[in-house]
């Protein structure tokens, strides 16, 4: 990535109580300008915590955390007009119709009077919510009332957009919809922070990654970078029609192959340096059809699993 | 930063505003004077009715009522919904992060809490008309004194419930409303002129540390001819409460809204 780094986490601690445990026990990070970032991590990793820091909610008991340049100790209003936070669980105003709640939320930020409105219309209307404008929040679903949140963060045109656990409690509908959402506000120029512990999730929208575990990083980098952590998972995958194994010379960096025969076609895995386009020639030299070929790059939770020995759940 | 924050303090109060009439008027209004309501018919006219107290009672009575009603509904017109924004709803955070001081949220609480407790406070004048046998009589009554008794008591009930609200845990809000609003309310010199328990020392001076004291014995000198504190022990009394309960009860918010 290049570009400026809007965040900056600077060995961050946090102990909530005197002779607690650490919650989060020295992070660094610094998010990028224009990226989605992912916290990767089990429950009670110090992912919300983080979260915390960065939006004044959290007091860091060592470390320093900045926004755009500003101290979140020191200058919290600065931050506060830069981002906007969706929450693992719904904080709408309960005595406020959905409409009301962005309309209210937008002069909280100094937006005139005369556009609150019309920018409100527009924003639920952007999140499929037009026919629900004037009706109770506490009659929303889980999914609306999620959509209605980031409705909100963004009627203050926040710089960057930090979403806790965004699609843990989503139906899959729900679901692919923000992540579109996140991909769109991305192009857009909104830098994302998100938490998740949902592998698919971080693999599809994250520019990176920090895989979180006991309140340290264990591993920073590209979907793409973690995934080549994995050493066994270096390889290629091979379909090619016909039950008979494929034959393999020695040598071109094979170091292992499984194979299995399913319906007249036999599927490889070919563990080692080898490269697909070698691979493809083989399969031509053997007088094959090749039906499938693919690099194998292993699961983010295999990565995790690689990483800490355990299960992410 | 501060032309961003002014505008968030006005926004915030704009949005209470809005709830109070728009919205909440009603149980509002019925939370709060419904008990008082109790208070002046039962106290001021069903025991002078049935001999067991004296006519004139109800006079005694109203600036004590007066009092309670103004602390109280500002009271719980920040402890209750503190509660339940921190805890259940999680409503307070999108006010946490408007671009403004987290003291000033609280301040702006303190504010539309005060702002019901007046609106509350000032009904029982027209409704103690209403309900005491021999009406109320405002002829020697200090307006001055009565308009400053009636903001600064809403002030000090809503900074005692700032305290409240952000010192109990959920978990044991009602059993702590319980065990403090009772004594608040019948420690306040409410039913009795404080000079009047002379002759219950102990009680007199346990008295002196309910801020409702002074509200009531101000609003007692302010409305009626009746003895009452000194003016200067009364606003040496609000002052003191002020201050106390609204270090507390911010330091509480402070404590409450940042981890
Ligand atoms: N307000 C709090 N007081 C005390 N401990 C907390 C508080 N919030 C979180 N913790 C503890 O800090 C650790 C990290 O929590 P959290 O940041 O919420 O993790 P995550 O979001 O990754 O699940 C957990 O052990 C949790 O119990
Ligand atoms: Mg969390």
């Amino acid at each position: 990535m290049s570009g400026a780094a809007l965040v900056e986490v600077a060995g961050l601690h946090k102990r909530y109580l005197a002779h607690g445990p650490e919650a989060v026990a020295g992070i660094d990070f610094s998010i990028v300008e224009g990226e989605i970032f992912g916290l990767l991590g089990p429950n009670g990793a110090g992912k919300t915590t983080t979260i915390g820091a960065i939006t004044t909610r959290v007091k860091p008991s060592a470390g320093l955390v900045t926004v755009d340049g500003f101290d979140v100790a020191r200058d919290a209003v600065s931050v506060k007009q830069r981002i906007a936070v969706i929450p693992q669980r719904p904080n709408l105003d309960r005595s406020l119709t959905a409409i009301e709640n962005l309309v209210f939320h937008a002069a909280y930020f100094g937006e005139p009077r005369r556009t609150r409105r019309r920018r409100a219309e527009e924003m639920l209307e952007r999140m499929g919510l037009e026919g629900r404008a004037d009706d109770k929040v506490d009659t929303y679903s889980g999914g609306m009332a999620q959509r209605l949140m980031i409705a909100r963060a963004l009627m203050h045109e926040p710089r960057l957009l930090i979403l806790d656990e965004p699609t843990t409690v989503l139906d899959p509908q729900s679901r692919l919809f923000l992540w579109d959402t996140m991909t769109d506000l991305r192009e857009r120029g909104v830098t994302l922070m998100l938490t998740t512990h949902d592998m698919v999730e971080a693999d599809r929208l994250c520019d990176r990654i920090a895989v979180v575990d006991h309140g340290t990083i264990i591993a920073l980098d590209t979907p793409r970078g973690l995934r080549s952590l994995l050493p066994a998972e270096r390889g290629v995958e091979v379909t090619v029609a016909g039950a008979q194994p494929l034959e393999l010379p020695g040598g071109d960096g094979v170091e292992s192959v499984e194979g299995r025969v399913e319906e007249d076609r036999w599927h490889g895995r070919v563990y080692g340096d080898v490269t697909a386009a070698r691979l493809a020639e083989l399969v031509r030299a053997a007088d094959r059809d090749l039906i499938e070929l693919r690099r194998m790059e292993g699961t983010l939770e295999d990565v995790f699993v690689h990483l800490t020995g355990r299960e992410l759940r | 930063m501060n032309r961003a924050s002014n505008q968030a303090f006005v926004a915030l109060f704009e949005r209470d505003l809005y709830v109070t009439f728009r919205k909440d008027l009603i149980p509002f209004l019925s939370q709060s004077l419904l008990q008082p309501i109790f208070f002046l018919f039962v106290f001021g006219r069903v025991l002078p009715e049935i001999g067991a107290a004296r006519g004139s009672y109800g006079i005694a009575l109203l600036p004590g009522v007066l009092a309670l009603t103004l602390m109280l509904t500002a009271l719980q017109n920040v402890a209750l919904p503190l509660v339940i924004e921190f805890s259940f709803t999680k409503e307070i955070e999108d006010r946490l992060l408007a671009p403004l001081p987290v003291t000033w949220v609280a301040g702006e609480k303190l504010l539309i809490a005060a702002l019901r407790g007046i609106l509350g406070g000032i009904l029982i004048i027209p409704l103690g008309e209403l309900i005491l046998p021999g009406g109320v009589d405002l002829s020697n009554a200090s307006w001055i004194g009565l308009v400053a008794m009636i903001v600064i008591g809403a002030l000090a009930g809503a900074c005692v419930g700032l305290v409240h609200g952000t010192a109990v845990p959920p978990s044991r809000i009602t059993i702590a409303f319980g065990l403090i609003l009772t004594p608040f309310i019948y420690t306040g010199a409410t039913f009795y002129p404080w000079e009047s328990l002379d002759g219950l020392r102990w009680f007199q001076v346990v008295t002196l540390a309910n801020p409702m004291t002074y509200v009531s014995e101000g609003m007692r000198g302010a409305l009626t001819d009746q003895p009452h504190m000194a003016a200067g022990w009364v606003a040496l009394g609000l002052v003191v409460s002020l201050a106390v309960f609204g270090f507390l009860g911010v330091r509480g918010f402070t404590r409450r809204a940042v981890d």
